[in-house]
């Protein structure tokens, strides 16, 4: 069984179609990352993916089950419970210190506050972050506050993480970091990622590429 | 890479015996491709008939006898123009595709088929450095990031033609 699959996905933005007839399938453990030009649709079809957006035609399975036809409570429990996400800027809570943004999905999942920061503690020296659990966001450089907001992605030990230009807003160096560690992690845990990227280097950490133009999935050809 | 500059490079550093040479081209300059001992004492061969390099005295001690090769003057100077002086860029891959673009545009065939393999064969390659650096030590790293960025600015190139395919077919008139 797949992890999580795409068929033949559609979703227009008023007049503007994003997906047209989009499918695709990852398989457990797999990274896969998903490539493509501006405004191509590899974003909304990782929010399609994620049950964040609901697509106007198609299909999107979760284990084998239909994730389209839940509710939005049902999604926003299961992105919760079996999805991770990090995004471009971290989006940290700014009122929060890090390791309390790191224990925040467990804390949202209804775990008690002492668990949850013990839960958070080990991913600080995992991802080079020792020391800084208290400091806030606006104390965090670039790379340490994404590293931040992976910690956060994967301290529930979700099934599927799902990164969205994860170092779109970091330097080369910092970047190859913040992959290398998420990559490693993901192994670890066995963690599905679906990962959006316009950085052919970023892409080049997966285990397959795909490209999204024009709103369609094209699996790279092999020669 | 140029076989005979680097061993002056590395004579430059200090005298040295062939055996000590091939081990430091080969962690430094050419992983993977190891140089055969034959290539090696053939370079420092002619390096020696053009003077670049002598041959100096055995060192004394236990073992057998060793002949250091010891750099010339002719031969740093050789090293030190051939550092300071850009590498002349090559466009080859690029030279190379815009002409397979360009007559499969004129000859009516798949254009964007051909961009699409090459941009696979990019990526893969990409892939496989990655590898390479995520389980290597620095030097590694290092050269597989050379290697990176070029693969990643032709795959630029091949996104930028791809997106141009139409003003382009127009362009050589088919």
């Amino acid at each position: 069984m797949t992890a999580l699959e795409a068929r033949d996905v559609a979703l227009s933005f008023g007049e503007t179609p994003a997906l047209r007839g989009a499918s695709l399938a990852v398989d457990p453990g797999e990274i896969v990352a998903i490539m493509g030009p501006s405004g191509s649709g590899k974003s909304t079809l990782l929010h399609c993916l994620a049950g964040i957006l609901v697509p106007s035609a198609g299909e999107v399975l979760f284990e084998g089950d239909r994730l389209d036809q839940l509710g939005e409570h049902q999604r926003s429990v299961l992105r919760r419970d079996r999805f991770g996400f990090v995004f471009q800027f971290g989006q940290l809570v700014p009122e929060l210190t890090a390791q309390e943004n790191v224990a925040l999905p467990l804390l949202l999942g209804g775990a008690r506050r002492t668990a949850a920061m013990a839960a958070a503690e080990p991913w600080f020296d995992r991802l080079g972050l020792a020391g800084l659990q208290r400091r806030r966001s606006g104390e965090l450089s670039g790379g340490q506050a994404q590293r931040v907001a992976l910690a956060r992605g994967l301290v529930a030990r979700p099934s599927v993480l799902f990164a969205d230009e994860p170092t779109g807003a970091l330097d080369s160096v910092t970047g190859e970091q913040v992959m290398n560690l998420l990559v490693d992690a993901a192994h670890d845990q066995r963690t599905t990622v679906v990962l959006v990227t316009h950085e052919a280097r970023v892409a080049a950490y997966a285990d397959r590429q795909v490209i999204v133009r024009d709103g369609r999935v094209n699996a790279l050809v092999r020669s | 890479m140029s076989v005979p500059l680097t061993l002056l490079g590395l004579l430059e550093r200090e005298p040295s015996h062939g055996y000590d040479l091939k081990r430091d081209y080969d962690t430094f300059f050419n992983r993977g491709k190891p140089l055969s001992f034959g290539q090696v004492y053939a370079t420092l061969g002619r390096l020696v008939r053009d003077g670049k390099i002598v041959i100096s005295d055995a060192e004394p001690g236990v073992g057998p006898e060793r002949k250091p090769y010891v750099i010339t003057e002719l031969g740093a100077t050789e090293v030190n123009t051939w550092l300071t002086e850009p590498v002349e860029p090559e466009p080859n891959l690029q030279t190379v595709l815009f002409s397979k673009v360009v007559l499969a545009l004129m000859l009516g065939r798949p254009a964007e088929e051909y961009l699409d393999v090459q941009r696979a064969a990019h990526l893969r390659r990409m892939q496989e450095l990655t590898t390479v650096k995520r389980g290597g030590d620095l030097v590694d790293a290092l050269l597989a990031d050379h290697g990176l960025f070029h693969l990643e600015a032709d795959l630029h190139w091949i996104d930028t033609t791809a997106t141009r395919l139409d003003a382009l077919r127009a362009a050589v008139g088919t």
